[in-house]
């Protein structure tokens, strides 16, 4: 619990309910005094909540305790700099009236509410652009409600042409049809995606171009909208693992041990000494994983084929030296709340240090490559620039706001599982420019190899799980000679682990950035709610930011950088 | 010893089905156009690079544009936002084409069993070759590709394949 948070806001705002929760403070005010509360969050130097996490609603129709109004919108705030968490919780009475938008304060309120008017069909007064966003524009009904059926499919017959929003996105960037006829040109439309190679994955990006200069982009994303929110809240915590592990997909360990530790902190479990070393030397490898795969993908955008070699090979030995192991090479679910799945075999340290020599070396290769390379200089440095301000207006965590100088960084400014003992850097950008992405990328591969051999040095034997049978299995022994046993481990696959009732945010720095997990718990072994704040996510919000007045080959780049990971964009 | 017309024209002329010439020709140079929307693109991406090699089969031309692929590898999860887009790749794909289900979402709709995932391709367009898996490995892959060519070694190019398909998209 952060003491001198709560301190804080309680002498801003004495007047309204202020509690704790995990780390957040929730704030509870009422719509009419949301935008000022909101405001002065931002505003009030003493506060500076410069970073609008996430915005969510809750549907409280089924939740057992009375609430004061069936939707609540819950907007997460953070400020970086003192390590200071708020969670602004308002009623809406009356969803098709809704509530103010905080569109005026943060630029990634905009697909945030976007989001939370989809899948929950409340309005925000004054919002620029309310509509769909992850469900397709034919569909009916809202889904994350609690009376929408979770097997209602509405078939898309056709994809929405998107012309109304370009054209409006041209008037914003002050483009009409007669400064084009004066200049005697016509716009072109080009549309890529949503299957498209330069998309690395579902998604699609229309641009309106002057030649090859981009003059206004809008983009759809929700291609890839699976459910995962609606069908976790149909599954036993322990059940919601393999779905996290398809978030994104090119670090799925990250996402395992993430939502572990969201479910650990409410339960206040304390994970084993080993479990807690597993962890940080898995969600290291796999940082190390998904930055391989990020930069091996940009720089075949770029036509650097070789280096996609020298850094898949890499991975790809990698992915053979993870099914050993974790049982599976790309979705491998190994972290159960309360700790680790298994151990790992026996003599697994060799080969972690062979394949840590390898990605050092198949890294230092590509770098060779790209370091010095004029081509990637020019095609990279100044270019798509996204300045600090922004960046944090969009709700930007992880390398791309790091890259874009601001050193926030979770391992470092709220650390967990023994990060502050740990010896590493954080690397900065100057620009904010793709250059400095890529950079960054590279450079985190070897602080985290770095990691990771710190912490097979004070990794100690023991115990993966807790040996709380109300939350871990119970030893099979135990199963098959003693009844305590039997319905213990019974209770648990049946019926889940028991989470008391209750609402709390949390957060893990994942390799895309800021991951973190908001539930709603109403006490049974089912969360009422699961929500899933993905990185990539707010990072595509403000991309069109990047590319205006860019060339369209170099918004192909600058997707690359971004490393946008469908699975986890769209959930 | 050469037999029937073959043997009048001597050495130099080989007689064959035009079926065998054909599907021979077809089987060895697959061209795939990658459907890549989820995790599944990871593991096809692995079945491309230099440790498994799909070029060992003639399929390593991945092409991104439909209409110069003759097969189409859906990897990945089908939304129903997604699916008129998938619907119309396919349709923009030359005759003959073939389609292969890379997946547990593909081929059935996966763990996803909700709102908004197809529950499985073959409800949209027709689909030849399954692989089960999530994600399935990439050797799996290159199993598809081979049951594939042991499927087009047996056609004849006098038929029209899934002429009378109807998905829920028709």
């Amino acid at each position: 619990m952060n003491t001198t948070a709560l301190e804080v806001l309680q002498a801003a705002f004495p007047d309204a309910c202020c509690t704790t929760s995990v780390e957040a403070v929730v704030l509870t005010v009422q719509p009419a005094q949301l935008e000022p509360t909101l405001a002065r969050l931002k505003n009030d130097p003493a506060l500076n909540f410069g970073l609008l996490l996430d915005v969510t609603a809750v549907d409280y129709l089924e939740y057992p305790v009375q609430q004061e109004a069936r939707f609540y919108v819950v907007y997460t705030l953070r400020n970086w700099e003192k390590n200071m968490l708020v969670q602004v919780r308002t009623p809406v009475v009356d969803p098709e009236t809704g509530i103010p938008s905080a569109t005026p304060l943060w630029s990634s309120a905009n697909w945030g509410e976007r989001e939370a008017y989809d899948q929950y069909g409340i309005n925000f007064q004054g919002h620029p652009d309310l509509r769909r966003i992850l469900n397709h524009w034919q569909f009916q009904g809202h889904p994350l409600r609690k009376d929408y059926n979770i097997l209602q499919g509405q078939v898309c017959y056709e994809s929405d042409s998107l012309e109304k929003e370009i054209k409006a996105q041209l008037a914003r960037n002050g483009i009409g049809q007669s400064l084009m006829e004066d200049i005697n040109t016509e716009i072109m439309y080009l549309n890529l995606g949503p299957s498209h190679p330069a998309t690395h994955g579902a998604i699609r990006i229309l641009t309106a171009l002057d030649g090859e200069t981009i003059l206004a982009n809008v983009n759809e994303i929700g291609y890839l909208h699976r459910g995962f929110e609606k069908t976790a809240e149909n599954r036993t915590y322990n059940q919601v693992i393999p779905l996290t592990d398809r978030l994104n997909y090119c670090s799925a360990l990250m996402n395992n041990i993430a939502y572990a530790k969201a479910v650990e902190s409410w339960l206040g479990i304390e994970i084993t000494e080993r479990a807690k070393f597993m962890r940080v030397i898995l969600s290291e490898f796999f940082r190390v994983q998904d930055h391989l795969v990020c930069i091996a993908a940009n720089l075949v955008d770029m036509g650097g084929l070789t280096n996609y070699w020298y850094l898949y090979n890499e991975k790809e030995a990698s992915y053979d030296f993870i099914s050993r192991l974790t049982g599976a090479r790309l979705t491998s679910s190994f972290t159960r709340v309360g700790g680790m799945y298994r151990d790992f075999y026996e003599g697994w340290e060799a080969d972690m240090e062979k394949q840590l020599q390898d990605i050092e070396k198949g890294t230092t290769d590509s770098l060779k490559l790209v370091l010095k390379n004029r081509i990637v200089h020019d095609r990279t440095q100044n270019v798509c620039v996204m300045p600090a301000d922004r960046a944090l207006s969009y709700g930007y965590t992880g390398p791309c706001l790091r890259a874009s100088g601001v050193p926030f960084d979770l391992r470092k400014d709220n650390p967990y599982y023994y990060y502050d003992t740990f010896d590493f850097t954080i690397p900065l950008g100057s620009k904010g420019d793709i250059y400095d992405r890529v950079m960054i990328r590279y450079e985190e591969i070897f602080q985290s190899i770095s990691i990771i051999r710190q912490a097979m040095k004070r990794i100690p034997k023991g115990p993966v799980t807790v040996s709380d049978n109300n939350v871990t299995l119970p030893a099979k022994a135990e199963v098959h000679k003693n009844i305590e046993g039997l319905a213990s481990h019974f209770k648990l696959v049946f019926e889940g682990v028991q989470v008391p009732a209750g609402e709390w945010y949390d957060s893990f720095e994942a390799a895309n950035g800021e991951l973190g997990f908001h539930f709603v718990s109403d006490g049974s072994g089912r969360p009422y709610k699961c929500k899933v704040r993905p990185p990539c996510f707010y990072m595509m919000s403000g991309f069109h930011e990047m590319v205006e007045g860019e060339m369209i080959a170099d918004a192909v780049i600058n997707l690359g950088s971004i490393n946008i990971i469908g699975g986890e964009l769209d959930r | 010893m050469a037999l029937g017309l073959e043997a009048s024209l001597g050495d130099s002329v080989l007689t064959t089905k035009l079926d065998a010439v054909i599907n021979w020709g077809r089987q060895y140079s697959l061209w795939p156009f990658v459907y890549g929307t989820a995790c599944c693109a990871i593991e096809f991406m692995s079945a491309a690079a230099s440790q498994l090699d799909i070029s060992r089969w003639g399929a390593e031309v991945v092409r991104f544009s439909p209409r110069q692929a003759d097969l189409l590898l859906v990897c990945g999860t089908i939304s129903y936002k997604q699916a008129p887009v998938l619907k119309q790749i396919y349709e923009q794909m030359p005759e003959p084409k073939w389609v292969v289900a890379m997946g547990a979402c593909a081929s059935s709709g996966g763990i996803y069993d909700n709102y908004c995932t197809v529950q499985g391709i073959d409800t949209v367009i027709p689909v030849d070759v399954y692989i089960s898996g999530c994600p399935p490995r990439p050797e799996a892959v290159l199993d598809a590709l081979m049951k594939i060519q042991d499927q087009i070694k047996g056609e004849t190019v006098l038929k029209d394949r899934h002429k009378d398909f109807k998905g829920i998209l028709d």
